[in-house]
């Protein structure tokens, strides 16, 4: 009898798990795959059509969403948990599902000129200590910024160098030298920014107009040692209108005749320097002026009667006398 | 001489901080979406970019004005808001008669869009038209994505992807298990794809594991697939590039089979059998000051034989 009540109690208690169970149970063909660090689920089963189309959608929807969130509780349930403030949190594994980034990777800084230079050299980076030892103060300070170790600034009194001027203020010097140090630095960080910023950007520009690319093909062919004397010249190139001439003297000694002439040339020049007189031009002014004066002595005649007549024939009238001394500079 | 070939430095702390949150990071931030209108938008439309903006809230940018643009003609403009807002998720609505009721899911990599999917809305019920109680803000969704088709297709696979990606919310070490409220199921089926979203009751089932129960809290949509731009093989590549200094590091002498089963190889040093301990015995303890060769040799024939 007590065997059998055993039994009895084994099956009942086996029943009613099986049917706790069966509340929390789900019986997919294929098994679905999780991603629990993102709760997520995916379920491989093709979607029977059929049923969708002759049951009612929603609710075909909802009971194929009860048993997937089912499946993924459970999962869920199965991770390690523990107490946090009244609270039972589980512990969720990294994500595996690979999406893509937002942006693309971080760059490394690029180097700067010193460290390019250091590693060259092999020289390592040292690690200097905050605090240093001030003699002055017989105490640990820091090494840098406010109430620093071996503070220039902070002197009341500056020796004279023997080789400096007595008059300058040493304590002005003194700063300026401080202020030129930061601009340098300043000045030197920017220099290495722009280089960092050059090195991605190593591209040619693109459109050079056809005027550039000669200058510069030119730029090219003068840049040898020779000034481009022995450079080879492309067939059927054709002489640059910015290249330059050189000078080129004539020797010394030479040629007498030659010379003589140029020096004739030369002085032709400077002659020519001074107006000369145009011949037929200063007798065709001088004739104009004498007919020009003839007529109004005939006008003053007619006026005047006969006394101004007889002077006026008497002045040359219409004469075509040769011409006067009176220069006429001719232009 | 804070301007150099367009190198701004910051001049306060807040706008440095400002800065250094918007720069490529090692371990990204939460992605962050922005909703915009197109020209012309249908209620429907407007109502399900509202929706959208409630599932993702803390995430999210709803852009109030319309901004007249067309994401598969002309991306110029999505890329300007995806950097003035910092988002690399965006949906797009509009409404007109050849494609009514749109909605272009996408991404970006780089403030360059990578993918987009053009979803025409069906059927469309809002959070508001079911009137029940809702999950709190800033929930993490669970995501079930069921069909054969989003690991047949890859058009369907690629929208899978980005599913995840704009519904997943931020990436956490743990989670509260009571708090697992809100389910996002995603089904494709017939030709369509349905979005539902319920509200998790979690009942007593009698073991551990509680039974699930599920009430429909809305949005629901019923897409239908339009157009696709998928991103070239490079680029898709290139944005999954995974950095140098987040890869698990290999351990040494450490495999597993298909099983996963572990294995590990063990490096023993030769062992001293001289030191090794033997029977203890009264006639060959060793005495001070003496040191036979016998001692020495005894234990090493032994372990031999």
């Amino acid at each position: 009898m007590a065997a059998c009540s055993i039994e009895d109690v084994l099956a009942k208690v086996e029943k009613d798990e099986a049917e706790i169970l069966k509340n929390i149970t789900v019986h997919k063909e294929l098994e679905l795959e999780f991603d629990i660090g993102n709760l997520a689920a995916f379920d491989k089963n093709p979607a029977d059509v059929g049923l969708f189309r002759k049951h009612k959608k929603e609710e075909f929807l909802r009971s194929l969403a009860r048993d997937n969130t089912q499946l993924l509780i459970n999962e869920m349930w199965k991770l390690p948990t523990e107490r946090v403030q009244e609270a039972v949190v589980a512990k969720l594994p990294e994500p595996h599902t690979r999406l893509p980034r937002e942006k693309p990777l971080p760059k490394p800084r690029p180097p700067t000129k010193w460290e390019e230079f250091a590693k060259l050299k092999g020289i390592p980076k040292k690690k200097k200590t905050n605090l240093v030892w001030d003699d002055v103060h017989k105490e640990w300070r820091r090494r840098w910024g406010y109430k620093r170790a071996k503070d220039d600034t902070k002197d009341w009194l500056i020796e004279v160098p023997e080789s400096a001027d007595p008059n300058e203020d040493q304590f002005a010097r003194r700063l300026k030298a401080k202020n030129e140090r930061v601009a340098k630095n300043e000045l030197n960080r920017l220099k290495n920014i722009a280089r960092g910023q050059k090195v991605s950007v190593q591209v040619p520009p693109k459109d050079q107009s056809k005027a550039e690319l000669g200058k510069a093909m030119q730029l090219a062919r003068i840049s040898t040692a020779s000034v481009g004397k022995f450079q080879d010249k492309l067939p059927k190139e054709k002489p640059t209108r910015t290249v330059g001439k050189k000078r080129s003297f004539q020797p010394l000694i030479g040629d007498f005749n030659m010379e003589k002439q140029r020096q004739l040339d030369l002085l032709k020049v400077m002659e020519n320097k001074k107006p000369r007189m145009n011949v037929t031009r200063a007798v065709n002014r001088q004739m104009r002026e004498e007919d020009a004066e003839a007529a109004r002595h005939k006008k003053e005649g007619r006026r005047g009667g006969k006394g101004g007549k007889k002077k006026g024939r008497g002045g040359g009238g219409k004469g075509r006398g040769g011409p006067k001394s009176k220069k006429h500079h001719g232009k | 001489m804070t301007q150099l070939d367009g190198i701004v430095k910051p001049k306060t702390k807040r706008s440095k901080r400002f800065l250094q949150s918007r720069e490529p990071k090692l371990v990204e931030n939460i992605k962050n979406a922005m909703l915009i209108k197109g020209g012309n938008t249908s209620q429907v439309v407007t109502q399900a970019l509202k929706d959208i903006h409630s599932l993702k809230k803390p995430n999210a940018v709803l852009y109030k004005k319309k901004n007249i643009t067309r994401p598969f003609e002309d991306q110029t403009s999505l890329e300007f808001f995806s950097k003035k807002s910092d988002c690399s998720l965006f949906v797009f609505g509009s409404h007109n008669k050849k494609r009514p009721n749109n909605l272009v899911f996408g991404r970006m990599f780089d403030f360059h869009v990578l993918d987009m999917f053009e979803l025409g809305i069906e059927n469309y019920l809002s959070l508001e038209d079911f009137k029940n109680a809702k999950f709190p803000e800033g929930t993490k969704p669970m995501l079930i994505f069921a069909g054969d088709l989003f690991d047949t297709d890859n058009e369907h696979r690629r929208l899978k992807s980005l599913l995840v990606d704009f519904f997943r919310g931020p990436t956490v070490p743990c989670v509260r298990l009571s708090g697992l409220e809100h389910v996002l199921h995603f089904t494709a089926l017939d030709g369509k794809i349905f979005l539902r979203s319920y509200r998790v009751l979690l009942k007593k089932s009698g073991c551990r594991t509680p039974r699930i129960e599920l009430e429909e809290i809305g949005p629901s949509f019923d897409f239908s697939l339009r157009r696709v731009h998928l991103a070239s093989d490079d680029l898709y590549k290139k944005a999954h590039k995974q950095p140098k200094q987040l890869k698990p590091k290999k351990k040494k002498n450490i495999s597993h089979d298909a099983f996963g089963t572990k294995y590990g190889r063990l490096h023993m040093q030769k062992q001293d059998l001289s030191k090794l301990q033997t029977r203890k015995m009264k006639g060959l303890r060793k005495r001070r000051g003496e040191v036979t060769e016998e001692e020495h040799g005894s234990p090493k024939k032994a372990k031999s034989d």
